[in-house]
């Protein structure tokens, strides 16, 4: 670790308090950032972490405390306010315009932007300058929704370069990246502080806190309850700040009988957004009693490939065989009737409505069944019994079932979202980063309940960009690339680096 | 304003009050005023909350007429008790099929419902005119050579009873009112409430849940276009006429109810409940214009158009509260609900939330 930039702190918060109802978000938060350092900010889901950075981006008002900037005391009202004074906020989930370009989308705000026509080139011509320089590859013409998930952050990102901020908020940004994404993340951020610029980190994956921060402050219910550098602590250390508890940070995985395919997937080809082919010559099994891992570049056809199988994108040619009944031409409804449970990759866009409260998206998916509705009337004892008990069950932090979606935090929206997955019984499940965003006590929980599953006999396809989680969880590994299945490895043989090679086209013979 | 027109304000005022919500019999008339706005209002909230706009009020209200006036003309002598809820069913279906119509055409044509509503408007009015011009001409109009466009008197079995109390209410209103309770009844507590509700807020979100965006988008325009359907049952055999009339031009029978019902809806903050009083606040103050104008001989057209832009500051605070409430508990976590809404994914219904 580099010696801890002497001099005044660029960015100090004094005694901030947020309170919402039912839950107080910041409790007397102190916490401060200098210029060229990496301040990281760990906890739990819940914590409070975001609600702590946005009053920071003047998305929230304190309820009590100050911000003093440079040693001047501010107010920050608005995120423009913010932006005027040099703070940039990647956010949790993107606040990008899906419908615009690359370059749109970075101008979008700028002070010239808010003519009504643009010329654009200059923009694109600096964006392709920045991509050069910081090693991101953006490219400028592109329209938001036709990207991935790490390409949309890294346009995120670029905005914030643009801007030329002097503090960047960075709100779980490795949460949807790959490993070797987020070594190129790193070597970006190490750029901006070299340049003086102070850095505040969001991360649950605390090999990636250990290696980039040079300060660690920890919270939990919204108070401060830790300070620490990463040389005189380790991630067990960590996690038992974060959670109050011992953590097994690996997933405990037993014996389970592998019984008959429940899901047989052959020559599937599925086309992307763009119209060009984004799953092509795809086979696959995964039987009961078996978690069949795909690991992989985001952007490689995952999405494509979970969206085909639960029905909501239509297949080009091949077919999906699941429990027995060809789905390749089912509707979601008729697929999801068929046993068939999906944890979706766009937790905000596809897998829960934000403005629905707690127990309406937990219901959401079994609305019409019984007991949670009888002959087209909601059951609202039964609603109200079923979802208090999944929302215990998986630790979903709500001051109510009644409580807005939107108003939780990402991890506890995740985890709703798996509880009401599960609570289906399901005979097969897709789960696409099902721990994405999650703190390590409830990615422990999510596994552990995974695991059970698999125990009891479902049959688990696991997409998912953590290669830790894929090499803990699978039985077997798929990795794909470019839209085919580069290579398919055995849980023993399967290590990061091997996977690695074939997330990036390498196949095991050319090594 | 109405001193610039050089007319005592205070008397104006004291007038629309006095009109509005003066005794019994004012606000009876308010009342009736606000029963097909409510009805309309109802049926709005809920194309409202399913994510489309229904500005085809007023073609469901004449659909639903038509239909029920053809109905009551064939049978004319069924029992009172049979013949008025089966002329409300009849005039919801009415209702039903003309929203239908633009649900489908969204859905499965992809039309902007704007447009098609209008056109269905327009159309619709058309029908009407052709109609009672026509085929539907009371004969006696004939006979008398005086060939004014509307129907016969219809059969008394179909009258809107007067309630007790010695106004001019009727059932209508009652009607009316229980539609709103029964539509937050749909909304709040039945499946396809639910899922009317989340197809509004977030498509995505409602397909991967196993709904389909475009079924209930047709269903959110039935039951809207139902709604408005009955409110052309209350005003055809509720008038003092008892009769389908038009006077020719575009708003025919109306009074504009397809599109105050919009305002009323709004007023009521798109909730099936707020809606009455909504509606009876608006319904007054059309009775009040009329009583004001009599007052201080200022076109009521005026005093309509002064009291329009009162309720558009009304209205139009009130969005924009909720608006920065929401976009402040958006821009949270949730900041990218309303981004990723792209129209663009291949096949899927064109998304669309309410204002
Ligand atoms: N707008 C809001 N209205 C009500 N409650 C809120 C709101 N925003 C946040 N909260 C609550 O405040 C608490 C802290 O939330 P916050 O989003 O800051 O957590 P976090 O530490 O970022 O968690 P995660 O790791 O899951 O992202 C949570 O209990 C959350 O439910
Ligand atoms: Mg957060």
């Amino acid at each position: 670790m580099r010696p801890a930039t002497a001099g005044a702190p660029l960015l100090e918060l004094e005694g901030i308090t947020k309170r919402f109802p039912g839950v107080v978000a910041n409790d007397r938060v102190d916490f401060d950032v200098r210029p060229g350092e990496v301040h990281t900010l760990l906890g739990e889901n819940g914590a409070g972490k975001s609600t702590l950075m946005k009053i920071l981006y003047g998305l929230y008002q304190a309820d009590e405390g100050e911000i003093r900037l440079r040693g001047e005391p501010v107010t920050i009202e608005s995120p423009s306010d913010a932006i005027e004074q040099g703070i940039g906020m990647i956010h949790q989930h993107f606040m990008l315009v899906p419908t615009l370009t690359v370059a749109e989308n970075v101008a979008l705000g700028l002070p010239s932007g808010r003519r009504l026509m643009q010329d654009l080139s200059p923009v694109q011509q600096r964006i392709r300058e920045l991509s050069e320089i910081y090693g991101l590859a953006v490219d400028p013409d592109a329209y938001i929704w036709q990207l991935a998930v790490g390409e949309r952050q890294r346009v995120e990102i670029m905005k914030a370069i643009y801007r030329d901020v002097s503090l960047l908020i960075l709100d779980e940004p490795t949460s949807v990246l790959t490993p070797a994404e987020v070594e190129d993340l790193f070597v970006t951020l190490r750029q901006m502080t070299d340049g003086g610029r102070g850095l505040v980190f969001i991360s649950h994956k605390l090999h990636e806190v250990m290696s980039l921060s040079d300060r660690i402050t920890v919270l939990r219910g919204g108070r401060v309850t830790g300070r620490t550098v990463p040389s005189e602590t380790s991630r067990e250390q960590l996690a038992h700040m974060m959670v109050g508890r011992e953590v097994r940070l690996a997933p405990n995985r037993s014996e389970s009988d592998v019984a008959d395919a429940r899901l047989a997937i052959s020559a599937l080809e599925v086309l992307g957004d763009r119209g060009t082919p984004a799953v092509t010559g795809f086979d696959l099994e995964v039987r009961s009693g078996e978690v069949v891992g795909i690991a992989g570049v985001s952007g490689n056809g995952q999405r494509e490939l979970a969206e085909a199988l639960a029905g909501l994108r239509p297949v080009a040619s091949g077919t999906v065989v699941m429990n027995g009944v060809d789905t390749t031409t089912k509707t979601p409804k008729e697929i999801r009737r068929l046993g068939v449970s999906y944890i979706p990759e766009e937790r905000m866009r596809d897998g829960a409505i934000g403005e629905f409260s707690v127990a309406e998206n937990l219901i959401l998916t079994s609305h019409d069944l019984p007991p949670t509705s009888r002959r087209g009337f909601l059951n609202f004892k039964e609603i109200e019994t079923g979802c208090s008990d999944l929302v215990r069950r998986f630790t979903v932090k709500t001051p109510s079932l009644e409580t807005p979606t939107s108003n939780l935090s990402g991890g506890n929206i995740q985890k709703l979202i798996i509880a009401r997955e599960l609570s289906g019984e399901p005979e097969v499940l897709i789960a696409s980063q099902p721990t994405r965003g999650v703190d390590i006590g409830a990615a422990e929980y999510i596994h552990t309940v995974l695991m059970d599953q698999r125990a009891g006999g479902i049959a688990i396809l696991l997409i998912s960009e953590d290669l830790d989680e894929v090499i803990g969880l699978s039985d077997r590994i798929a990795v794909m690339f470019e839209g085919r299945i580069m290579g398919t490895l055995g849980q023993e043989e399967a290590t990061v680096q091997r996977l690695g090679l074939l997330m990036a086209g390498v196949s095991e013979g050319e090594e | 304003m109405l001193a610039v027109l050089g007319a005592n304000p205070m008397t104006g005022y004291a007038a629309l009050l006095d009109g509005a919500f003066g005794g019994a019999k004012n606000l009876a008339n308010s009342a009736l005023k606000a029963m097909p706005l409510l009805l309309v209002g109802v049926g709005i909230t809920i194309a409202f909350r399913a994510g489309v706009i229904n500005i085809g009020g007023e073609g469901q209200i004449i659909a639903g007429a038509i239909l029920s006036t053809l109905f009551v003309l064939g049978f004319p002598d069924v029992p009172s008790f049979i013949l008025l809820p089966l002329t409300f069913l009849v005039g919801a279906m009415g209702g039903a099929i003309w929203g239908g119509m633009a649900g489908v055409l969204k859905s499965y044509a992809r039309v902007n419902e704007i447009l098609s509503t209008i056109m269905l408007n327009i159309i619709a009015v058309q029908i009407l005119n052709l109609l009672l011009r026509g085929p539907l001409m009371d004969p006696g109009e004939i006979v008398k050579g005086s060939r004014i466009p509307h129907t016969e008197r219809l059969s008394g079995n179909a009258d809107l009873p007067i309630l007790p109390g010695g106004t001019r209410l009727h059932l209508g209103v009652l009607v009316a009112v229980l539609m709103a309770v029964a539509c937050y009844f749909l909304l709040f507590r039945t499946t396809q409430g639910l899922r009317l509700r989340a197809v509004g807020h977030n498509p995505f979100a409602s397909r991967y849940a196993g709904m389909s965006v475009k079924r209930n988008v047709v269903l959110a325009f039935m039951y809207s276009g139902a709604m408005c359907g009955m409110a052309g049952v209350t005003l055809v055999f509720g008038s003092e006429g008892h009769r389908l009339a038009t006077d020719g031009g575009a708003t025919t029978f109306t009074g504009a109810a397809g599109f105050n019902g919009i305002v009323a809806a709004l007023f009521g903050g798109l909730h099936p409940l707020w809606t009455i009083p909504a509606s009876f606040l608006f319904g007054a103050l059309l009775v009040g214009a009329n009583a004001m104008q009599r007052a201080v001989q200022v076109p009521a057209a005026l005093i309509l158009a002064l009291n329009g832009l009162v309720v558009v500051f009304v209205v139009g605070s009130m969005y924009a509260r909720t608006r920065l409430a929401r976009t402040a508990s958006e821009s949270r976590e949730q900041g990218e609900g309303s981004d990723s809404r792209s129209p663009e994914r291949s096949g899927d219904p064109e998304p669309r939330n309410p204002p």
